[in-house]
């Protein structure tokens, strides 16, 4: 029996590594993808682009725009001479914000009638414009703290002390990477169990399969242990660059952490081979993953948090494994978490992971086509 | 063109669209799926918190503490719960149950009253950076509701020196969904696009039609003239589908023209069409084609096309690469049509990408797609 | 060169890169195909006649030489050529989700056939095709018979002056290759087409007025096949050695001094032999009866491949390591079917069908495409749950029997399914590991397989890039493996030429002699002369079940004194159709 287990997994790993195009779309895309997209996911803005309409000359406003031209996070690409030159630079996109200073700013700055400074934000990414609003926030409170002590002004009668927790900087890329992992992990285990149980009925030799001794059981563990090998080593390799190249930290109990991995490996691999097991072709395969994976992705809490759903799609994001990995992840990377707090999310998995494959196995000999 | 050519195109045609008819999975992938897709992201993707769950600790309740944790209630933003102490409440935070901590220490109602002012003690759980910076604005804005009107109440001059006076243009209530719908609408054909495509030339070679093809008077690029036009007109409806959809049902404003916007995502419909056949052309075999189509269109898609993450804040290594996404120019040109109108000066140069980008995937298909089997 | 021909070629050649190796398909040819008739062009497989067909057609470039067709140059002229000619490749082409009509709607506007002439020449091919009343019905719900006719008819839309076929009845049964036929005859003298048609099965060659033999690339011989055949008259000789099972008497004949070809055909061995005159080797055996026969073109492709020194039939005995009896041991019996039924919608496939099979035996399932015959055949292996009926394989059940029962059957299908992008020898492994074999018994039952095979040499090339014949050695192979005791066999020789058949059956008889049991389906005539008993199957039902001999008696009339075994099909057929239109 192990003879022919060894046997079968040895055949699937052929299949899926002899073609050259298919072991480089299965070893290459991954390690390209997580520096590509771990650069490219991250809600923090650099060098947001202003352009400053100055219709102020006083001291006290420059002293102001100097904190902007002072800080990384904005770099100036304009100085405007009239209003009308506004709206073509924030309809074209060159510059995210404009801060515009009235003609009376510095002297009622000195003159304590708190002067506004008026910015206008480009808001067709809210989001984006919510951060930029933000920093220019920032800047603006310290400027008041500094004019405040200054001055000897009162200040108001109770100020906020802001600690964050497990991300002290919010770096946004230590939420997204740890997501990464999650979802490429997602992605190889649909590449190689999606079409290949499609493929092997196409090419007849399923039929062959089902008529030698092996059982169904003994097939799906044919099927299943390359996705989990290649999803391991992809997994690993991701977390080693996540952490050495990106520095993002690690403080999770590893055993929990790969005790994740294997649990999220097999719902992924139980519903791709489920998805195969019920396509009589590679067409019908691919349409199945991606019917799984795009919403997987997308509900799975990854760029959108998923207390911001409706209702009844928060139900929907139950049955979506990446969602429980997702927590497991980020729970390991920054908090900390060992078994005793991923306990909630291992169980779900699990019990996807064993619906899934059970199904797929008795699909095997009872799908017909 | 050779005579016969109109002939043998509108045959070409008509094959594919009965194909197409008879195939009910290329009419779900053209109009079910951008329906379901629309649905599901339209209610489920938002970056607007509401009800941010939060975690109020007074150490020593009394009507300072009651006051202030009173600008909290009321609104959308929150549903605080109060809680006992610091350790439950850090457990809550700890289990993910609250957001954030709002803490007065048990000294607060006398530090309010001397000169360097009290601390409120604010944690947010920062792992997702995003919601904890959301949390923490909103908590700045409570806040500085608060002190006005405390200092309004006691008839002080409470102002801060510099008063911030923001105006957002084209989205002003920040309505994310105003911005992650169009974008949708670029994701969700890229998806179909490829899908529609990247399989049918690799299926009449794996099924063997394309020999007999091959042997018909109809060229190459009749044959692929035959296969464009069928799936572009059917990746029109899809289109006109979601848009429909991004405008009726989630209301979104289409401020631009809606002439403008169908001559642009023609262009872009003609270019991920081509992608497709690309991928299919040079492979010849579904499966590969398939394992291709799933890696190369929806997370590029979904990541670097500036549809939810900002292009322009990536290296610049990165944004070199994502002038290879079909999908960015696309959502540049629908999030500025939908909540700007038609700004020529962000339509134009992408418009012309798109173009130069399909010119390239035709190109390359035409040029592969050669009468001959060695 | 002959100045009228409508297709010729001289020094073309052409090869292709398998497994990293150059490969010479066709090695410096050089023909002429005269206008107005059937031209064979004869091979065994992967002799170059696909090759062939589509350097004619312009779809491939030669590595030198050149081709004319038509007298344009296929190869730089290429759409005109395709524009001239007709082609039906071998995979016909049809889109299988288009109705009949919406095909030939397809191809008459591909090929600029103007509208007002179409209704009269759909018309015409309908009803010279037979399929008027299906219309409308999908290509893909056709049989494959009615397929290859429809395929024709779309190529002959605009009644191209030459017709090249590629193998066109591969697959298709006796019934609808006869319709073929008659159809290319008539498009011959009716309509003075030239045709120049690609076959592996050699009772076809008989038929063309002229055939080519291609072989390894290169032109064997050209000639009028009668004439060709009548070069081995007087040699060919019908043997029978009375209390004798046929299949000892082939082994015992086969191989032997002065013996170019012996094989099983109904109750007595067909041997051609090297000379006119009875081989010392025959005539020493007690009791032999010996009759001369007529000569078939097979009988003279075999004997010119012979002196080739290719000796097809002779093969080693001890195959699969079993004594056992040589003759079906009527006690025991092994496969046992009955009332079996099966539906798919509401149209019963396999309609009451019972047997029952005894150790030894060889039993064949005959049939045209959608008799059934293969609905029953995944009913026995356990691959289809049957709405009704019992099947016992080995007194068990395969759906519900234990993985082990499986391990005493071998199975081969029509598709020759293996991995293709594995190579030989890890195809062979797979199976054997599979099959539960480990360790030195794994070894030595691969290097078994190599060695009866001849498949070393192609170790560790993709098995997908195998030629047909080989394709077909490996999936026999790895169905031996275990040593079953039963053999399944789905169409297993489809496509492949008369000596990889030979060498097919051969491996067969001497299984079977050494009491394993063959169940095989097949609509090859020939190949169902081997078989003990025939089954021949239509609409779901056995019409018929009895000796291949008994057959052919049952089938003898007035006109037809000596009938075939095709004949006696098509009589059942025919009968068992205007029984039901009655």
């Amino acid at each position: 029996m192990w003879s022919r287990l060894l046997a079968l997994i040895h055949k699937e790993f052929l299949a899926l590594l002899k073609d050259p195009k298919s072991r480089t779309v299965l070893i290459v895309p991954p390690l390209i993808q997580l520096l590509v997209f771990g650069y490219a996911a991250t809600f923090d803005l650099k060098e947001v682009r202003y352009a400053v309409y100055n219709e102020d000359r006083g001291q006290a406003g420059r002293d102001l725009l100097a904190r902007f031209t002072g800080s990384d996070s904005f770099r100036q690409v304009a100085t405007l001479q009239n209003e009308a030159e506004i709206a073509p630079r924030v309809d074209s996109r060159e510059v995210l914000v404009v801060l515009h200073l009235g003609p009376r700013f510095s002297a009622d700055l000195l003159a304590d009638r708190s002067p506004a400074l008026q910015v206008i934000i480009d808001g067709r990414n809210s989001n984006t414009a919510l951060i930029a609003l933000n920093y220019v926030r920032n800047v603006v409170n310290r400027f008041n703290d500094d004019w405040t002590a200054a001055h000897g002004l009162r200040g108001p009668p109770a100020r906020l002390e802001t600690r964050s927790w497990f991300n002290p900087n919010l770096e946004s890329r230590w939420f997204f990477i740890p997501g990464i992992i999650g979802m490429l992990t997602l992605l190889a285990t649909m590449l190689v169990t999606a079409l290949s149980v499609a493929r092997e009925r196409e090419q007849g030799t399923f039929d062959q399969l089902l008529v030698t001794p092996l059982r169904p059981a003994e097939i799906l563990v044919g099927k299943t242990v390359p996705g989990f090998v290649i999803g391991l080593l992809q997994a690993t390799v991701i977390l080693l660059v996540a952490t050495q190249w990106f520095h993002v930290p690690f403080a999770g109990n590893l055993a929990a952490f790969y005790c994740g991995l294997v649990l999220f490996l097999a719902s992924g691999i139980g519903a791709g081979l489920l998805i195969s097991a019920l396509s009589a072709t590679q067409q019908q395969g691919l349409l199945g993953a991606f019917l799984f994976m795009v919403p997987a992705i997308i509900l799975s809490g990854f760029a959108t948090p998923i207390a911001n759903m409706p209702r009844a799609v928060q139900l929907v994001t139950l049955i979506d494994p990446l969602r429980y990995f997702l927590i497991v992840l980020r729970k390991s990377f920054l908090e900390g978490a060992g078994f005793a707090l991923l306990w909630d999310q291992f169980w779900p998995m699990a019990l996807i992971g064993a619906t899934t494959l059970v199904l797929a196995g008795w699909l095997f000999r009872h799908r017909m086509y | 063109m050779n005579p016969g050519a109109g002939m043998r195109l509108s045959g070409l045609l008509k094959k594919e669209f009965l194909q197409i008819l008879r195939d009910p999975s290329s009419i779900a992938i053209a109009f079910l799926m951008p329906l379901f897709l629309q649905l599901l992201f339209g209610f489920g993707v938002s970056l607007d918190a509401d009800h941010v769950p939060i975690a109020l600790v007074a150490e020593a309740p009394g009507p300072d503490s009651a006051d202030f944790f009173a600008s909290l209630e009321g609104t959308h933003y929150f549903a605080p719960q109060a809680m006992a102490n610091m350790p439950e409440a850090e457990q809550a935070l700890r289990r993910g149950d609250v957001k954030g901590i709002l803490r007065l220490r048990a000294n607060f109602a006398r530090e309010i009253r001397q000169s360097e002012g009290a601390p409120i003690q604010l944690i947010v759980d920062g792992v997702d950076a995003n919601t904890a910076r959301i949390v923490i604005g909103y908590v700045e804005g409570a806040w500085g509701n608060w002190v006005t009107l405390r200092a309004t109440r006691r008839g002080q001059d409470a102002h801060s020196p510099v008063t911030l006076q923001p105006r957002t243009w084209f989205n002003s209530e920040l309505r994310s969904r105003n911005f992650l719908v169009p974008g949708l609408i670029a994701i969700i054909m890229t998806l179909i696009g490829a899908l529609l495509t990247a399989m049918v030339m690799a299926r009449e070679w794996e099924r063997g039609t394309m020999e007999a093809l091959m042997v018909t008077p109809a060229s190459m690029t009749e044959v692929l003239l035959g296969k464009l036009g069928a799936y572009f007109l059917l990746g029109t409806g899809g289109l006109l589908l979601t848009v429909g959809l991004a405008v009726g049902l989630f209301e979104v404003p289409l401020r631009g023209s809606f002439w403008v916007l169908w001559g642009c995502a023609s262009l872009f419909l003609l270019a991920a069409l081509g992608m497709g056949l690309t991928i299919s052309t040079l492979v010849r075999s579904q499966f590969v084609a398939g394992q291709i189509a799933i890696l190369a269109t929806f997370i590029p898609a979904f990541l670097l096309s500036g549809f939810i993450f900002d292009v322009d804040s990536m290296p610049p290594v990165v944004q070199a690469i994502t002038h290879l996404v079909v999908a960015r120019y696309f959502v540049a040109i629908v999030q500025t049509l939908f909540l700007a109108g038609n700004v020529w000066s962000v339509i134009l140069p992408n418009a012309l990408a798109l173009a130069l980008m399909a010119t390239f995937f035709l190109g390359v298909t035409w040029r592969n797609a050669r009468k001959r089997l060695d | 060169m002959d100045a009228e021909a409508i297709l010729r070629a001289g020094g073309l050649r052409k090869s292709f890169v398998s497994g990293g190796r150059r490969v010479a398909a066709l090695d410096g040819i050089d023909l002429a195909v005269r206008p107005g008739r059937v031209t064979g062009l004869i091979g065994p497989d992967g002799a170059g006649k696909t090759t062939f067909m589509r350097l004619a057609a312009g779809l491939l470039t030669p590595d030198g030489g050149r081709i004319e067709a038509l007298g344009l140059d296929a190869t730089r002229q290429s759409l005109a050529v395709q524009a001239a000619l007709g082609y039906m490749p071998q995979r016909f082409g049809l889109y299988e989700d288009l109705s009949v009509q919406e095909n030939l709607d397809l191809y008459a506007d591909l090929q600029g056939v103007a509208t007002p002439l179409r209704a009269e020449r759909y018309a015409e091919l309908m009803q010279m095709t037979g399929l008027a009343p299906f219309t409308k019905r999908l290509a893909g719900r056709l049989s494959g018979g009615m397929k290859q006719k429809l395929g024709l008819a779309c190529t002959l839309l605009r009644r191209p002056r030459l017709l090249l076929l590629d193998e066109p009845t591969v697959g298709v049964d006796p019934v609808s290759r006869r319709e073929l036929w008659a159809i290319v005859d008539r498009l011959v003298r009716d309509e003075g087409m030239s045709v120049l048609l690609s076959t592996a099965y050699l009772d076809e060659a008989e038929r063309c007025a002229e055939v080519i033999l291609l072989h390894e690339g290169r032109v064997l011989d050209v000639g009028v096949p009668a004439a060709m055949s009548d070069r081995v008259a007087g040699r060919i000789w019908a043997i029978t050695q009375p209390g004798r099972h046929q299949r000892a008497l082939q082994a015992d004949l086969a191989g032997q001094p002065g013996v170019v070809d012996a094989l099983v055909q109904g109750d007595h061995v067909r041997v051609v032999s090297a000379t006119p005159t009875l081989p010392p080797a025959v005539s020493a055996l007690a009791g032999v009866e010996s009759h001369p026969l007529p000569p078939r073109f097979e009988d003279y492709f075999v004997a010119l491949l012979h002196n080739d020194g290719k000796s097809p039939a002779a093969l080693p005995t001890a195959i699969n390591g079993i004594t056992a009896p040589s003759v079906p041991d009527a006690e025991s019996e092994v496969i046992r079917v009955a009332g079996l039924r099966r539906r798919f919608g509401d149209f019963w496939a396999v309609d009451g069908v019972e047997f029952t099979i005894r150790r030894g035996e060889i039993f064949g399932l005959l049939g045209a495409n959608g008799a059934g015959k293969t609905t029953t055949f995944r009913m026995l292996c356990g691959l289809l749950p049957p709405s009704a009926g019992q099947i016992q394989v080995a007194g068990q059940d395969l759906r519900h029997a234990a993985a082990t029962a499986r391990a005493r059957l071998g199975y081969m299908s029509q598709k020759f399914s293996l991995y293709a992008n594995l190579s030989v020898a890890q195809n062979l492994r797979f199976f054997a590991s599979a099959y539960g074999l480990t360790g030195g018994q794994r070894d030595e039952r691969i290097a078994w397989a190599e060695a009866e095979f001849e498949l070393s040499a192609f170790g560790v090339q993709p098995s997908g890039d195998l030629p047909l014949g080989f394709k077909q050695r490996l999936a026999m192979a790895c169905a031996l493996m275990h040593r079953p005791d039963i053999l399944f066999l789905d169409e297993p020789t489809s496509g492949v030429d008369p000596l990889a058949r030979r060498e097919f059956w051969a491996r067969i008889n001497s299984l079977a002699r050494q009491g394993v049991t063959v169940l095989v389906t097949t609509h090859f005539m020939e190949e169902a002369e081997y078989c003990d008993r025939l089954a021949i199957m239509a609409a779901g039902r056995i019409l018929a079940l009895d000796r291949p001999a008994a057959l052919k008696a049952q089938a003898r009339r007035p006109g037809l004194p000596n009938p075939s075994l095709e004949d006696a099909f098509i009589q059942l057929i025919e009968g068992a159709t205007v029984a039901k239109a009655a």
